[in-house]
């Protein structure tokens, strides 16, 4: 039996991973106002493209997760500029569009997980890399969750900086502000939606490369990423990158809490427990604004 | 009587009307004539009538996305496997539908309160949450795996099943028309107009979609011993909610008859295609779902009442030729 202190900083690792998720999706909905269902199945694909790349290619899963994330940037871009713009051009009204685009990202759910099902199989395959032990006071963890760690909090810095100080981030949240009167002042947002979607989509690889990293994954590990990820994002607030994270920590440490003092099989039911008492209490999130 | 009277005075309803009842007479004799496996496959096929035309009732007229028709579906499974030892079959497939019913309640009153896209990202994770606590206490309560339900002949179940679609058709065909269907639509036209008309919103969208859920739960009930065996896995599956989405969508919303439609054609390839080629029939089905929101949102149903637009438009134009030749 491992200690409370061990339990909670491992729910923080996990967190870590969980806010990197959550930060991905937050941008597709809170920009381009897709709810991308499909956001698991984007992790699937990062996390079985660093199995293939790193037991097949011998290639380091780090350096995996930099060749991936561009890849997957550009299927997302792709995915916005066709797919979701036209369904913008098309719907009569905004809320006729969030309806259909989250209708049309089940059908790229389904797509991407029945590719995966057909390339890599339903058993569930491993890529450990810095699979040992490491000592620190008193608690003992695997090198590799406290490296995925590290680096999703290096991306988040990065991406609220981004978000906060460029020229191209400050277009974004004006965008997701107002996107009519974006347009008006000379931002292209065509360009621009596809672009957070297309982040949306690296971060979400990026991720899965992490998680091949640490965990055994399959071809069905899609959906329960997706149900993580919104539930991340309800209690962060949509749109709030610091928001993400903060929730994706308390959301590992309430599942490394539940997983090893109660059962594992009840995660998913807190989980639920949380998002139904958060949605009756404060429906906009922690952090969210309105 | 005036035979050619009648037909020319009633022409709608007997246009619509005979087609009907020739169908019903043909559905409800097939057990005297018809195989095993056509009885099965229509008991299929119905099945995904009622849940798609119920998921369309609420979720096409109002644009909330409901996710989660496994999450009512499964109940009513477990309606059944928990029931069929102590109430008799008609009983329990309406204990199913009522339990269903307070399921959606609940679930309405928490977050239909609230606008946009809440719902659906509750109603998407309510399935993976039914699904685990159900399983959860079956191994804690229960000490099993799993249930086993009494088998009953296939014709019961068929007859049960078009009881049950017949009931649900002909309950949305009223609730489409009354002053519930109307106060749906103009929710999903502009839900602050329809508020500012003095509908009440809240109550129309709790109160629909729990109704759609009584529908789902019945069939669910007549689909559990069809199995004979169900487990949480089972019961709660993911496709009994994203299948009537791709049927409603298919068929097209914006009719009464588009779900069903849908229901039919997917219900057929369903049953016959998937069984051989599953994951190239899912697949499949990913990219017929992306290819007809983006190029028919209407479906088929829009498809068809486009086409009727161009043909009455192309008649005037003879007409009015016609008109300038004499």
């Amino acid at each position: 039996m491992s200690g409370l202190p061990q339990i909670i900083v491992s729910g923080i690792l996990t967190g870590g991973i969980y806010g990197l998720l959550a930060m991905g999706l937050s941008l597709q909905y809170g920009v381009a106002r897709v709810l991308n269902i499909a956001h698991g199945e984007f992790v699937m694909l990062g996390a079985l493209l660093t199995y293939t790349l790193y037991t097949g290619w011998g290639i380091n899963p780090l350096v995996v997760a930099a060749i991936i994330g561009p890849l997957l940037f550009g299927l997302g871009f792709l995915l916005q500029i066709t797919l979701f713009r036209g369904l913008k051009a098309r719907a009569p009204v905004p809320a006729a569009f969030e309806g259909n685009a989250l209708l049309a990202a089940f059908g790229v759910l389904y797509i991407i997980s029945y590719i995966g099902l057909i390339r890599w199989g339903g058993v569930p395959r491993t890529a450990y890399y810095l699979n040992y032990v490491v000592e620190f006071a008193g608690m003992s963890f695997r090198l590799n969750r406290i490296v995925a760690f590290a680096v999703s909090i290096a991306i988040g810095v990065a991406i609220y900086l981004f978000l906060t100080r460029s020229r191209l981030g400050r277009a974004i949240r004006a965008t997701a502000e107002d996107p009519a009167t974006a347009g008006l002042m000379g931002v292209n947002t065509n360009i621009l939606l596809a672009l957070c979607f297309g982040l949306g989509a690296l971060l979400a690889g990026i991720a899965g490369s992490l998680t091949a990293m640490m965990t055994a994954v399959a071809s069905g590990i899609g959906f329960g990423n997706t149900v993580i990820a919104l539930i991340v994002v309800v209690l962060g607030g949509l749109g709030s990158v610091p928001g993400s994270f903060i929730a994706g920590i308390i959301i590992g440490i309430v599942a490394s809490l539940v997983a090893s003092l109660w059962q594992p099989i009840l995660v998913v039911p807190v989980y639920y427990g949380i998002l139904l008492v958060l949605l009756l209490a404060r429906p906009t999130g922690l952090l969210g604004k309105k | 009587m005036d035979i050619t009277r009648f037909i020319s005075t009633h022409r709608k309803l007997l246009l619509v009307g005979l087609p009907l009842l020739i169908i019903l007479v043909f559905l409800t004799t097939i057990p005297l004539y018809g195989g095993v496996y056509w009885i099965r496959l229509l008991t299929v096929i119905l099945m995904y009538v009622v849940l798609a035309a119920s998921w369309a009732m609420f979720s096409g007229s109002t644009g909330y996305m409901s996710l989660a028709p496994a999450a009512f579906f499964g109940t009513g499974m477990y309606t059944m496997a928990l029931l069929q030892d102590y109430l008799p079959f008609p009983v329990i497939i309406v204990v199913g539908g009522l339990v269903s019913f307070i399921l959606a309640l609940l679930v309405g009153l928490i977050t239909l309160r609230l606008r946009g896209m809440y719902f659906a990202i509750f109603t998407f994770g309510l399935v993976v949450f039914m699904s685990e606590v159900t399983s959860y206490a079956e191994g804690v309560i229960l000490k099993s795996r799993g249930q086993h339900i009494i088998p009953i002949d296939n014709a019961t179940i068929f007859y049960a099943m078009l009881i049950i679609t017949v009931v649900t058709l002909l309950a949305i065909y009223f609730i489409r028309r009354s002053r519930l269907g109307l106060s749906m639509l103009s929710i999903g036209g502009n839900e602050d107009a329809a508020e500012h008309m003095g509908i009440d919103t809240t109550r129309t969208k709790v109160l629909t979609f729990a109704i759609s859920a009584i529908f789902m739960g019945a069939a669910g009930v007549i689909t559990a011993p069809r199995l004979i065996y169900i487990n949480a896995d089972i019961a709660f599956s993911l496709t009994y909610s994203f299948m009537p989405i791709l049927m409603s969508i298919f068929g097209g919303m914006g009719q009464f008859y588009g779900p069903i439609v849908g229901a039919i054609v997917f219900g057929y390839l369903e049953k016959t295609l998937r069984a051989q080629f599953s994951t190239y029939f899912m697949l499949g089905f990913g990219i017929i779902m992306v290819m007809v929101i983006l190029f028919l949102p209407n479906g088929i149903a829009g498809l068809v009442s486009m086409l009727q637009d161009k043909i009455a438009k192309l008649r005037k134009g003879d007409e009015a030729e016609q008109h300038a030749n004499t």
